[in-house]
């Protein structure tokens, strides 16, 4: 029993420690030469121009939702003018945020893990590395680029998608007028909101990339491991999410917010 | 450079031990054995019995437990990754299956060394491309992808890639495993070329003993500018080709083609018994 609990603590630290040298070596290997622009490039194409339609209908969604859901219970207090404000700050803030990533984490952060894990099966990261170059710099640094600039910028569109939806179930559903709803909306968001709207994504898309490229590359047993580390990166990076979203909305309120 | 006598040893391993991470056992036990400039090795032994592991070792892909491994006279055990880069410049591999990359076509890899390190213009890169598909007999499939490719398709190309940087010594991992007997065939006969037109040094890993004859008994000449294939039968004269033979991560035979018939060691007679069928009593 202690021999079995035991040897699950070494694996665990095992694979933190395989972890932080994949993201480690990846984040050195941007600071010196060759770098990939083309293959970054193409990874900013698969993440954020492959990712529009998905994120525009999720934000789309939320937004409208958000809108039937909250007008119910402003009702009550009759401060139905005050549902743009509710939506603006809610999808800018929390929803927009963790509601793309989780989205790219179904779709980016297991299409790389499957793609590297089926590299490593097939030898071909093998093949790399005896042709003298270095996997983490040629595959895993320009998804981190790639990562780290267009979760944010998706977030942003997806934020904007969310407000427009709001907007047209406030106007055509609840009758709102649209001054009323754009100036709520748009006179409760604060520098520091916006600053809270971008921190996380950033954080979040590192984690997508880092945690598929992580579960892709320590593949082990064939094509059933590539099944498993797609999985994996799914439920491992949506975890990952939700809980630094936790810590960092901690740390934001108490060292940004007034 | 190690040497012996006047010969020059490109690869070198001094009682190597191996074990794969979450394994009890090692997969080899106390391995030692040389290889000389310009000779063809032939590693042979069943599944599971460390003779890949080999080449991984060679090329720094993985390292030992404990021992010495040297290329060309260099102990590369303490090498960082980044030093691991200049042995692996005058190594070549062609790996199980291929392992091209699905992402690029053809062309881009075989030519995926010289654009990543060698920076050629185009046009001479389009040459160079073109000469070594030409060389295995490809050269209509330039722009295609791997994937429209039959498996023998796949090692020819693979072993172009590996020539691709003019390497002084090249690797075959299973080069024939899972081909038809002539397809296969084809690929011995690309291994006999490259060692005796380009003089490279070949470490061939199978456990196919009727493609391992093939490279150890042929040899290719270059006659009025035509290329001219021979076998000789006569085992006794064979020189240039040494057979290693591995149980259980054990070397259990390191001699010539003679030597082996001879052995009386019984995994070998058990090997050659298992495929030759003059050899069961």
């Amino acid at each position: 029993m202690i021999d079995a609990i035991s040897e699950r603590v070494k694996s665990g630290l095992r694979s933190l420690q395989d972890y932080w040298s994949i993201s480690y070596g990846a984040a050195v290997s941007l600071a010196s030469r060759p770098r990939y622009w083309r293959e970054t490039l193409d990874q900013m194409d698969f993440i954020g121009v492959g990712s529009l339609t998905i994120v525009t209908l999720t934000g789309l969604f939320t937004g409208m939702v958000l809108t039937v859901q909250s007008s119910a219970t402003l009702d009550a207090f009759g401060a139905r003018p005050y549902v743009g404000r509710m939506v603006s700050l809610s999808m800018l803030r929390e929803l927009g945020p963790v509601l793309t990533a989780l989205m790219v984490t179904g779709r980016v952060g297991s299409g790389m893990a499957a793609e590297l894990g089926s590299m490593v099966v097939t030898q071909q990261i093998d093949a790399l590395r005896s042709f003298g170059t270095d996997p983490l710099r040629k595959l895993v640094a320009p998804r981190l680029i790639a990562g780290v600039v267009m979760v944010p910028a998706l977030t942003v569109l997806s934020d904007a998608v969310g407000m427009i939806g709001g907007y047209l179930v406030a106007r055509f559903t609840l009758r709102l007028g649209t001054g009323l709803y754009w100036h709520s909306s748009l006179d409760a968001i604060k520098m520091h909101d916006i600053f809270m709207g971008l921190i996380k994504p950033f954080v979040f898309g590192f984690i997508i990339v880092s945690v598929g490229c992580y579960q892709g590359l320590t593949t082990t047993g064939g094509t059933r491991g590539v099944g498993e580390s797609t999985t994996s990166s799914v439920v491992v990076g949506s975890v990952l999410i939700l809980a630094s979203d936790y810590f960092l909305n901690l740390l934001i309120l108490r060292f940004v917010y007034p | 450079m190690t040497g012996t006598g006047d010969s020059v040893n490109v690869i070198s391993f001094r009682d190597v031990y191996f074990g794969y991470p979450g394994n009890d056992d090692y997969t080899l036990k106390g391995v030692s054995f040389d290889i000389r400039a310009g000779s063809t090795e032939v590693i042979l032994g069943g599944s599971g019995s460390g003779k890949s592991t080999i080449l991984k070792l060679v090329l720094g892909l993985i390292k030992p437990n404990s021992g010495v491994i040297a290329v060309e006279g260099r102990d590369i055990g303490p090498l960082s990754e980044d030093d691991l880069m200049d042995v692996r410049a005058d190594i070549g591999m062609v790996f199980q299956e291929g392992a091209l990359f699905d992402s690029l076509s053809v062309s881009e890899n075989v030519g995926f060394r010289l654009r990543e390190h060698e920076g050629l213009p185009e046009k001479e890169f389009e040459e160079r491309i073109s000469r070594l598909l030409g060389f295995v007999g490809l050269s209509e499939f330039y722009d295609r992808s791997p994937s429209d490719l039959s498996g023998g398709q796949r090692r020819r190309v693979a072993v172009a890639r590996a020539m691709a940087h003019h390497p002084e010594l090249i690797l075959y991992d299973e080069p024939t495993t899972g081909l038809d007997p002539i397809t296969g065939s084809t690929i011995c006969d690309l291994i006999v070329k490259l060692r005796d037109l380009e003089g490279v040094t070949s470490v061939v890993v199978t456990h196919q003993l009727r493609d391992a004859f093939q490279v150890a008994q042929s040899f290719v000449m270059l006659v009025d500018g035509e290329i001219e294939y021979h076998r000789v039968d006569d085992v006794e004269l064979l020189y240039g080709t040494e057979f290693l033979v591995l149980n259980e991560g054990k070397l259990v035979f390191q001699g010539r083609q003679r030597d082996l018939f001879r052995s009386d060691e019984p995994y070998v007679h058990k090997f050659l018994e298992g495929q030759i069928p003059a050899f069961r009593r």
